[in-house]
């Protein structure tokens, strides 16, 4: 593996040797698990590993699922009562891996952001980045084929309101909702297609996840200080890094194992606390439940969706210069998939030369003010649109545009940044003190 | 058997939800009832949950089914937990179609235990097997939701409120042509005689009108127990057996919880004393 030095695997034994020579699987492993790793990232680089844990989790339990319930309109809502009812422990199950996908996003709101702080996303892990942002976006097509497969009011109704997005896209929209359900109403054919596709996507996900560590382990991690590991040697390197076998695992599975004790809590106690009532209701295409509202994790962006109505001026000046083709709804569309692309496009639209936002006296700010956006966004798009709500999305939305398109871009060129430590060694002696020799001190090396 | 035809009668009436509403109901009130299953250490109250039982069984089964509870279930320990002679007794009284029978035409008979309920009998009576889930009494503050952090999600005392809440209709009613239904100050689903909107069309009153008629008015049950047949009381029963219904597992599933939690805040323990150990080396202090 290229980027820093280590020492790599060497086959001692005869088996071994005879083994390398035919598949290097255990060099791979080795060189995956021995991986340099910056050694004063903090505990916001343990959401990696949550999500890993959960990938597993969910497609675990999803299996097993799978083995009891019907992708049939008439019988769906049936066989998840089966489930929660007859199979054994079944009622567990079920809520791990309704609540699992909860766990999932707050561990990838929080990777995201992570990485939005401390400017993982700048030169050179952009291909890491894109490829981040790409898992997500198959995590919430995941996570909402999943919501539609119980079959209940919100499923249904959940589905109609999505999939109609499609159909707010000019000229082809009609044609490409109807594609997407494989009728022209949900039903049948969508529920069975549904089903198909949430069980193929984790498995993309997980090839996925393999290709984002590929990515970061071929440059490195980057770290809370943002500087760079020391390449000039194996020494220096050492100097600013432990492996990741068993310093950060044993930290990872530590903070994993805390996460897990809400996550328990929450299934164990308030298991529908995160779910929504209605779909509890089989699905009737003939009775709309009165507020249709998505997933918690949606909701930022499902704000973003409601925020540009035919009333903002953006949005009469885009449908005036189009001829009426970019109307209010398509607008909503454009934003709420745009709210996602220009996280994606952070990279290029980041200025600054500075990679971590620790030196960056403004940035802070602005990022906290992200952060508070996210949340508020996230508040409002459970409410009603009526009174101020549209007024709070609208400008919750600007402002996410606003932070990418113009503060970034900016930021870069106004901003004076303090100083950064040389190296990660003298950051982490700065925390921690010690003369920080990385002569393989260890007295006790763990198990 | 009179009582039974009488509120098939009143439900037939009732039929067809009230009509197009303007808008929504008043402001409504859930009240908080304490019941024995809340919180991380609650389970059913088996006396409770029978007596639930017989009141869905003489009341609520005239117009509604329960299409995903077995009558086997109702042995189910920390559940009803009915003698076994007592359950297929019980399930003997209701009659299921078995389309094996009488070569193979199909034929009704008796139902046994691995049998379930029947469903609804009127069309828009809903089925009341998930009812406790499927309605949520508490949202607040300001619509998040937190409160039920506390409160749970309220599915319960939705429904021991409402079957209390009938009332008579308000004075406003009386302005303007009345609407079908029965007012009631916990249903916040249905319409309002137009007479009963300020200018702005928000409701004057609290609730508004539900298709179901007044099932409940007190000393509607004999209890064997001998317990309080106040209306409160009874709705309260009749609730903890459809939380019951709705969630068969729930003792299971809080015991599940709780090993959990305390496995996993045992393994964290055991984690963060390795964590420390092992990197005490480099981070020794001045």
């Amino acid at each position: 593996m290229a980027g820093i030095p280590h020492d790599h695997y060497e086959p001692k034994t005869g088996g071994e040797k005879w083994l390398y020579r035919r598949l290097p699987i255990v060099g791979l492993l080795y060189d995956t698990l021995m991986i340099p790793t910056p050694r004063n990232l903090n505990w916001m680089w343990i959401w990696g590993i949550v999500l890993v844990f959960t990938l597993v989790l969910q497609i675990a339990t999803g299996v097993v699922l799978v083995m009891h319930y019907t992708p049939h309109v008439d019988m769906a809502f049936a066989s998840i009562e089966h489930i929660m009812r007859n199979v054994n422990g079944g009622h567990m199950i079920r809520y791990f891996h309704m609540n699992g996908a909860s766990l999932f996003f707050v561990a990838v709101y929080m990777h995201i952001f992570r990485g939005l702080y401390y400017g993982s996303y700048k030169a050179p892990r952009e291909v890491t980045w894109i490829i981040g942002i790409l898992m997500f976006v198959l995590m919430m097509g995941t996570a909402f084929m999943g919501y539609v497969l119980p079959w209940g009011q919100m499923s249904f109704h959940g589905t109609a309101v999505i999939t109609g997005l499609f159909g707010a896209i000019p000229f082809v929209g009609e044609a490409v909702q109807t594609w997407l359900l494989g009728a022209s109403a949900v039903g049948q054919p969508a529920l069975n297609r549904f089903f198909s596709l949430h069980y193929l996507l984790p498995f993309i996900l997980l090839g996925l996840t393999i290709v984002h560590v590929w990515a970061f382990h071929t440059t490195g991690n980057n770290n809370p200080t943002g500087v760079e590991v020391r390449r000039t040697s194996k020494e220096d390197a050492q100097k600013d890094t432990l492996p990741f076998w068993p310093y950060f695992v044993i930290k990872d599975l530590f903070a994993l194992a805390l996460i897990l004790v809400v996550f328990m809590i929450i299934v164990g106690f308030m298991p529908n606390y995160l779910g929504h009532p209605d779909n509890y209701i089989p699905a009737n295409p003939l009775a709309t439940p009165s507020h249709i509202v998505p997933e918690w994790y949606f909701l930022p962006f499902y704000a973003i969706l409601r925020a540009f109505t035919a009333d903002v001026w953006v949005v009469m000046f885009a449908d005036w210069i189009t001829f009426g083709i970019v109307d209010a709804k398509f607008f909503g569309v454009l934003a709420m998939f745009g709210a996602i692309v220009v996280m994606a496009l952070a990279p290029w639209l980041d200025t600054s030369s500075v990679r971590s936002g620790r030196y960056r006296p403004m940035f802070k700010w602005w990022f906290a003010l992200l952060v508070v956006d996210f949340i508020v966004l996230m508040w409002v798009g459970a409410m009603p649109a009526e009174g101020i709500y549209p007024y709070i999305s609208l400008i919750g939305s600007a402002y996410w545009f606003g932070y990418f398109l113009v503060i970034l871009p900016l930021l870069g060129v106004i901003e004076k940044p303090q100083p950064q430590p040389a190296t990660i060694e003298d950051d982490f002696n700065a925390h921690y003190g010690g003369s920080g020799d990385g002569k393989a001190a260890a007295p006790t090396p763990a198990e | 058997m009179l009582r039974k035809l009488t509120l098939t009668a009143a439900c037939v009436l009732g039929l067809g939800a009230p009509v197009a509403a303007i808008a929504a109901g008043g402001e409504v009130h859930v009240h908080d009832f304490d019941f024995p299953f809340e919180g991380p250490f609650g389970s059913y109250d088996t006396n409770q949950l029978q007596r639930g039982l017989q009141v869905y069984t003489e009341i609520c089964s005239a117009c509604h089914g329960m299409e995903y509870v077995a009558f086997r279930n109702l042995s189910d320990e920390g559940g009803p937990a009915l003698p076994e002679d007592q359950m297929r007794a019980y399930a003997e009284q209701f009659e299921v179609w078995d389309p094996t029978l009488f070569d193979g035409e199909g034929d009704f008979r008796p139902a046994t235990p691995a049998d379930k309920f029947p469903g609804s009998s009127l069309s828009n009576a809903p089925d009341l097997s998930l009812m406790a889930k499927a309605r949520a009494g508490f949202h607040g503050p300001y619509g998040t939701g937190l409160s039920q952090l506390f409160n749970g999600m309220g599915g319960p005392e939705y429904i021991a409120t409402l079957l209390s809440s009938y009332e008579e209709e308000p004075e406003c009613a009386f302005d303007s042509d009345p609407i079908d239904g029965y007012y009631n100050t916990a249903f916040a689903n249905g319409g309002l005689p137009e007479s009963c909107y300020d200018e702005d069309g928000h409701a004057m009153v609290p609730g508004s009108y539900i298709a179901m008629a007044q099932p409940l008015y007190g000393d509607d049950v004999d209890y064997a127990d001998g317990h309080s047949t106040e209306i409160e009381h009874v709705a309260q029963d009749v609730a903890a057996f459809l939380m019951w219904t709705a969630e068969p597992k729930l003792v299971a599933r809080k015991q599940a919880g709780l090993t959990g939690v305390i496995f996993l805040t045992v393994l964290s323990v055991l984690l963060y004393l390795t964590n420390k150990r092992l990197w005490a080396p480099y981070k020794k202090k001045h």
